[in-house]
């Protein structure tokens, strides 16, 4: 797989706001049909990153290609022409309209003539619903329903099922599991998995092992804006990847310092550090 | 833009024509769904009420009149406002526009003795310019558009009173329009039914096409859903936003012209009453005030309940403050109310299949 010319890829990027430097030297590649999972801590530069990729910013230093060509995207709508989407936990859908309504938001079919165009809402329908169909998600029958009543799970799914049919190549997921439920997060791990099989390039952004696991074929952990670590499936075991976002600093010793500092205090949890 | 097929295995076609054939009819349920049930139902009763204690002189053609000639112009201006409201933005300054775009025209007309057209096309520049203020105002800063139309309000209410001052020297203008204009905008059908009425009645066929036909509407639902995620799907929501602001602003004065034309008199205060109407009426249509959900029939009832609660207070010969009670007790009401309709019509879609 590694001998093709990735969809995405990233070249020594740097990104500073002023004096800050929040990104730094990151080079990463993603191939089609491939789930590459960015994992780290709380402001670790992943949505930096995120933004970099989307053109919300533009990086300081380093390059951007895209099928072996340089790109550069001066905004969020260049990048999405290029094939990029990015999602962003329940972004993307609106609860109070139907799925038909949300999965053409800006981009809607139309009949009729001249100026007075009428939005198709039988074909917006029959669209969204086939194709949310098509990600797996069968009980999704009526393109009439408000998204608000479906659950998270299916609202992501939705979501990720417009990027598809719209022609994105490399799907960027941010956070996609964090606030759902066990069920819910597995049923999004699933629609990952369709879209690889699809051939889309996912790149995961995630700070839970487990799921990164579960669909990963290519890992970075990013700490303090630099990658911390690289590797693919296999290569590392999952206390090693939690150690790792940790800032190197290991999750047992960790464990054991709040056990001990317990033991000796009646139980109390130790203060947080700073 | 175009659609790119992604995968490399064909999908099979078939499904789709099959899942669509069970597509349901418009069930009892579904319309207890729509947003404008529980607007119609409050209309409704306070039709009934009112008609009740107001006898027949309300359910006849005076009472008709009064409530219909109330509900024109306050209806011209809700709907923009209602728009609005579901793209998730206010305007209050449409309470000075009504008075500078009437003053403007009277000014044109009476004290400079120009052609009515010329003093219309006055008046309605007026409130598209204030519009284009409040949408670039909004657009182009953080503040919220509360704040924004509120500060405009104020701005345009002193200059309307200096210029107002200074030119005439007196807070009034007259002016008798010519035959013409005076029958298409300030007219009396019957001595009774302002032609304001089918002006209502045009803008909402209007408004009506922009929300719920064309794609338009789409992205006023979207942005009032969802802003940051309806710039992502590409939707130009700073021009939309710009586009309804100056749609209530060219309303606004709309009103304001037909003002002049049927009392022939501008007044630089009075409009003030514009501002909370017209959110009453747009709220007891069952608008969301947070924006992303409302209809035009919707803003349509909650105008006319609005009116015959207004008028019907004279008809029952209750006492005016009681009026305003009720008004004030509809609106919590009728918010609540919407409420559990926006309720029912979600958990409609997640019951289990």
């Amino acid at each position: 797989m590694s001998d093709k010319t990735p969809v995405l890829e990233m070249r020594g990027l740097d990104k500073s706001f002023g004096p800050i430097d929040v990104l730094h030297d990151i080079s990463l590649k993603v191939h089609e049909g491939e789930v590459l999972c960015l994992l780290g801590d709380n402001g670790a530069g992943k949505s930096t990153l995120i933004k970099t990729l989307s053109g919300v910013y533009q990086p300081t230093r380093g390059e951007m290609w895209m099928d072996g060509k340089p790109v550069s995207f001066a905004n969020p709508r260049e990048a999405q022409n290029m094939g990029i989407a990015t999602l962003h936990q329940f972004g993307g859908t609106y609860p109070l309209m139907s799925i038909g309504r949300n999965f053409f938001a800006g981009v809607e079919p139309t009949k009729g003539f001249g100026p007075f165009k009428a939005f198709d809402r039988a074909k917006a329908n029959r669209i969204a619903v086939e194709e949310v169909q098509k990600m797996g998600i069968t009980r999704i029958t009526d393109g009439d329903r408000l998204v608000g009543g479906l659950s998270g799970g299916e609202r992501q799914s939705l979501a990720i099922a417009r990027a598809v049919y719209f022609g994105a190549r490399v799907l960027i997921l941010d956070e996609p599991t964090a606030a759902l439920g066990v069920k819910q997060a597995a049923h999004v791990l699933r629609i990952v998995k369709e879209a690889k099989r699809r051939g889309l390039a996912v790149i995961f952004i995630t700070h839970q092992v487990m799921h990164a696991m579960a669909v990963g074929d290519h890992f970075a952990v990013l700490i303090r804006g630099a990658i911390a670590a690289d590797f693919r499936k296999g290569e590392k075991t999952r206390e090693e990847i939690a150690d790792l976002m940790a800032g190197g600093e290991s999750m047992a010793d960790l464990e054991a310092n709040i056990e001990g500092y317990m033991e000796t205090r009646d139980g109390h949890p130790p203060p947080p550090a700073h | 833009m175009g659609r790119r097929t992604v995968g490399a295995n064909g999908e099979p076609r078939a499904l789709a024509t099959e899942t669509q054939t069970e597509t349901k009819g418009h069930s009892l349920g579904a319309l207890a769904r729509r947003p404008e049930t529980g607007s119609f139902i409050g209309f409704v009763v306070v039709f009934i009420f009112f008609a009740a204690l107001g006898g027949p002189v309300f359910m006849g053609a005076p009472g008709w009149s009064s409530w219909l000639n109330i509900a024109a112009e306050v209806g011209i201006i809700a709907l923009p406002v209602g728009l609005l409201m579901i793209s998730g933005e206010f305007d209050f300054s449409v309470g000075s526009v009504v008075p500078a775009s009437s003053m403007m025209t009277a000014m044109l007309a009476g004290h400079y003795d120009l052609p009515a057209l010329v003093a219309i096309c006055g008046g309605l520049c007026v409130g598209t310019a204030i519009g284009l203020v409040n949408g670039l105002l909004v657009t182009r800063t953080t503040i919220p558009s509360l704040i924004v139309t509120i500060g405009v309000m104020f701005a345009v209410m002193g200059l309307t009173l200096g210029f107002a001052v200074l030119i005439k020297g007196s807070t009034s203008v007259s002016y008798v329009p010519d035959p013409t204009t005076k029958f298409l905008l300030g007219q009396f059908i019957n001595n009774m039914f302002n032609v304001a009425i089918l002006w209502w009645l045009g803008f909402a066929a209007l408004f009506f096409y922009v929300l719920h036909i064309s794609p338009i509407g789409n992205w006023i639902f979207a942005i009032g859903g969802d802003r940051e995620s309806a710039r992502n799907a590409g939707i130009p929501s700073n021009r939309v936003t710009i586009g309804l602001f100056i749609a209530s602003g060219f309303c606004a004065a709309f009103v304001g012209v037909v003002q002049v034309m049927t009392y022939q008199q501008a007044q630089v205060a009075g409009g003030q009453a514009f501002i909370f109407n017209s959110i009453m009426c747009v709220v007891i249509g069952g608008v969301l005030l947070t924006g992303g959900a409302g209809s035009i029939i919707g803003i349509l009832l909650g105008t006319m309940t609005f009116a015959v609660v207004n008028q019907g207070v004279f008809f029952a010969a209750l006492d005016p403050n009681v009026g305003s009670i009720i008004v004030g007790a509809l609106l919590l009401a009728a918010v609540l109310s919407n409420d559990t309709f926006r309720a029912l019509a979600l958990s409609a879609a997640t019951k289990k299949a």
